[in-house]
């Protein structure tokens, strides 16, 4: 075949090189960020560190578990704001439970079924009073910090150290594992739930319902009992996100992670996730999760108050979500 | 009904012409108007009559053309600039803003204010005094419009037409959704206006109707006008005719098929969005056409054989056996595939894949333990694309960016790809260029010698009469006839959907 007589051989070859531009689009945001804090003369050597990178990575653990599940939540075209209560709400319970005697595997078992359970509650009720996802998971936020705080007695609950407590420790022992065993988990997840998303039929489903409910259930699809999983799954992702918050303070405080979940959505929208559905990935989401948490990182290392990392970082959210509809229109 | 032919002229729109990418929607139309007349514009779906109403409200730019107003030249620039003119529209969706008031979507746009604050006073003066000239004087402002009755929104409609003085006053299809009551009532606001010396383009399908409100008309058939009068010089049939035309002859390729045993019945089926029982027999290898206005309540039929619409009475059997509940699921499994009408906003997930939309009912193929293999899919979607002639760049490319035809042969493929044997087609050709449409009729007839099953829903009765077996009409809800398609005219097509009655 002569290459030359294709017609739309040129429109194809340049949307190839757009193509790979909008992939590596938000790594860019990443290198950039990188590369600032690496030319600031006051904090190049800490911030270049090993030991830094897996502080970082091990502070990430929180916010990246919960972001995973905010991914899939967005491609369906829902929210969930209930995130940083129900990860507060399942720390208390893995602390409660510890500390009632149960062993420390059950423990955290019971703690990511909290978090899975309060999931499952949001898709059915979203699905089945045909309510926004914004609302019913807005009621939420407050219902599952209420609970974590009921649970608590209103205080903090000191639980013994457990091996729960190694999870997110930086220096793990056995010492060949490198990083936190909260960090292995929190890759092998993201690997998962990338691979579910791409090649998986539940994967399509979950977009095709993002992109337009009504063609997803003309075509069959059960889009009530996938919003279902798919809430639910996110639960479970912040149970998880609970059990390593709870390991990482070694109690369980039901005020923790107050606000967290506009850092998980904003992590998802740096990353390409559209709140109309539809649009998102994990590789995005979490390159959006550590935009922001090195950009805390050298900021605090820079000694710039914390009102200057707040502007910053909401600074980067508009320009993130600006430049993705710039690409978008242009296509 | 009194004559005048010494009206003065009001409007005058010449050679209008307008293009929609390679269709010629408008091909050099005149129209006329004359102060405080009627004047009925008449012609079957697609033959031009919004595009005209929309160019003379300015809703839309004519490509050529001139158009005058009380003999100064007009060309809107926006909607907003026809009403300043004194041209509005009573759109055929009513355009009011539910959550606010009667007298606020009335005075919506024109609110009488000093200094940015409301003067409410003289507001609801304003407001009472137009729903009197409507003799709607009962009708509450303060009451949301969302909470009125369909008719009476339309005469808010009005009241808030007649605040910005209009002088033509565009209504697309007022009655369409009103009942008997309240057409009437509207036909008394027509001719007080009329008297008011205001002038009325009233489109409408129903012709008795038209008949007994215009006193012109002005019939338009792809694009060109094809006839204009008096309405009293002018008898039913020979509005029909004009409607209807001399088509040219069209390729409708009819594939021999056999009919054979029976494959969905519907037995007295109502579904809730429906306004009366249907009863249907559809055989393997058959093509059945379901005729009728826009609105008739064909889709709504298909909408609830899918599953898609809750049934309220009747039963839905396919093969002989009759499901309670439907859901579009359980209709897939049952070899059921529906085509929607709503290709944008029903029929594709624009932002997804041509592959994702093509194999989305049916994933089975490709999947193992509910993990896909792309790479299977993607050789089997090569396949899918050459067969039904889809012009894309690749299996890959979102379905948002393909041409109307390409879009419609995706979704089209869908059904084929998950192999329905009962085909739920909702206007399939609409909207998409020529070469499509006859190889979309082609496959129709390929369809049923394989000895699948046919709905095909067409306001478009040239395609039913060349490619069905048997055709239903429906009129306002109603099924009222269905017979082989020999017995069968364009005319006497049209007389039923526009009667309800047949010939």
């Amino acid at each position: 075949m002569i290459k030359k007589n294709i017609p739309g051989l040129q429109i194809r070859e340049k949307t190839r090189i757009q193509h790979l531009i909008s992939w590596l689009a938000p790594f860019l945001g990443l290198i950039l960020v990188l590369v600032i804090f690496s030319l600031m003369p006051e904090v190049q050597d800490r911030f270049l560190r090993i030991s830094n990178f897996k502080s970082v990575a091990t502070q990430s653990v929180i916010v990246a578990l919960g972001a995973l599940g905010m991914t899939l939540i967005i491609i369906s075209g829902g929210i969930d704001l209930s995130a940083a209560s129900n990860i507060a709400l399942s720390s208390v319970i893995v602390a409660f439970a510890i500390n009632a005697g149960i062993p420390p595997v059950f423990a955290v078992l019971c703690g990511v079924l909290t978090g899975g359970f309060v999931g499952f509650v949001n898709g059915s009720l979203i699905t089945s009073l045909r309510l926004v996802p914004f609302i019913v998971t807005l009621g939420m936020l407050g219902i599952a910090r209420g609970i974590a705080k009921w649970t608590a007695g209103n205080q903090k609950i000191d639980a013994p150290l457990s091996w729960v407590n190694e999870l997110m420790a930086r220096h793990p022992s056995p010492s060949w594992l490198l990083m936190a065993p909260g960090v292995w988990l929190m890759i092998l997840l993201a690997v998962v739930m990338a691979v579910v998303l791409r090649y998986t039929v539940f994967g399509r489903h979950v977009f095709a319902i993002g992109s337009n409910e009504a063609t997803a259930r003309l075509c069959g699809i059960r889009t009530n009992r996938t919003k279902i999983i798919v809430y639910s799954v996110s639960g479970l992702f912040c149970g998880l996100s609970g059990v390593m918050q709870f390991s990482r303070l070694t109690v369980g405080d039901p005020t923790v992670a107050i606000g967290l979940e506009l850092d998980i959505i904003a992590a998802v929208v740096i990353g390409g996730g559209s709140l109309r559905g539809g649009e998102g990935s994990i590789l995005g989401s979490m390159i959006g999760v550590f935009i922001m948490a090195f950009l805390r990182n050298g900021s605090t290392m820079m000694g710039w108050p914390n009102y200057i990392q707040e502007i910053i970082i909401g600074a980067i959210i508009i320009v993130a979500v600006g430049l993705d509809q710039l690409r978008h229109r242009r296509e | 009904m009194i004559q005048n032919p010494s009206l003065p002229l009001l409007l005058q729109m010449k050679n209008i012409r307008k293009n929609f990418g390679a269709t010629l929607a408008l091909d050099e139309v005149d129209f006329d108007l004359k102060k405080g007349e009627v004047h009925a514009l008449i012609g079957e779906n697609g033959a031009g009559k919004s595009t005209l109403v929309k160019i003379l409200s300015g809703a839309l730019r004519a490509d050529k053309g001139k158009m005058s107003l009380e003999n100064v030249s007009y060309s809107p620039s926006s909607p907003l600039d026809g009403r300043r003119r004194g041209v509005s529209m009573i759109y055929q969706e009513l355009n009011l803003a539910p959550h606010l008031t009667v007298e606020e979507n009335i005075m919506l746009g024109k609110e009488l204010h000093s200094w940015g604050f409301l003067r409410q006073r003289e507001i609801r003066e304003k407001v009472r005094e137009a729903l009197e000239f409507v003799h709607h004087p009962e009708i509450s402002l303060d009451i949301p419009v969302g909470k009125l009755s369909i008719g009476a929104r339309q005469v808010v409609e009005i009241a808030r037409a007649l605040m910005s003085r209009a002088s033509v006053l565009i209504m697309d299809e007022p009655t369409s959704s009103l009942s008997q009551e309240d057409s009437d009532l509207l036909f008394q606001i027509i001719r007080r206006l009329k008297e008011q010396g205001v002038s009325i383009i009233y489109i409408s399908h129903f012709l008795e109707e038209v008949q007994e409100i215009a006193d012109r008309f002005t019939v338009l058939r792809d694009g060109k006008t094809v006839g204009s009068g008096e309405m009293k010089n002018v008898s039913l049939e020979e509005l029909i005719q004009m409607m209807v035309g001399q088509k040219v002859d069209e390729m409708f390729p009819r594939i021999e098929h056999e009919v054979g045993d029976l494959l969905l019945s519907l037995d007295k089926l109502k579904g809730k969005k429906m306004h009366a029982e249907v009863n249907l027999s559809l055989h393997r290898g058959e093509v059945v056409g379901l005729a009728g206005l826009i609105g008739a309540g064909r889709t709504e039929l298909m909408r609830t054989i899918f599953g898609l619409d809750a049934v309220v009475n009747g039963s839905v059997k396919v093969a002989s056996v009759s499901t309670p509940i439907g859901s579009p699921w359980l209709r897939i499994r049952q070899g059921m595939g529906y085509l929607s009408e709503d290709r944008q906003g029903e029929g594709l997930a624009l932002s997804c894949s041509l592959a994702d939309n093509l194999t989305l009912s049916h994933f089975n193929p490709y999947s193992r333990f509910g993990f896909l293999g792309l790479k299977k899919r993607r050789e089997a979607i090569q396949g899918w694309i050459q067969r039904m002639k889809i012009k894309a760049r690749d299996s890959d490319q979102a379905v948002l960016s393909l041409s109307g035809g390409n879009q419609q042969k995706v979704a089209l493929a869908r059904l084929l790809h998950q192999e329905a044997d009962i085909l739920l087609l909702d206007e399939p050709t609409r909207g998409i260029d020529v070469a499509s449409k006859s190889q979309i009729y082609e496959w129709i007839g390929q369809l049923a010698s394989l000895g699948k099953t046919i709905l095909f829903v067409s306001s478009y009765f040239p395609e039913l009469l060349g490619i069905c077996d048997r055709i239903a009409i429906f009129h306002r809800g109603r099924l009222v006839d269905i017979r082989d398609y020999s017995d069968w005219t364009a005319q006497n097509m049209m007389a039923a959907a526009t009667t309800g009655r047949v010939v």
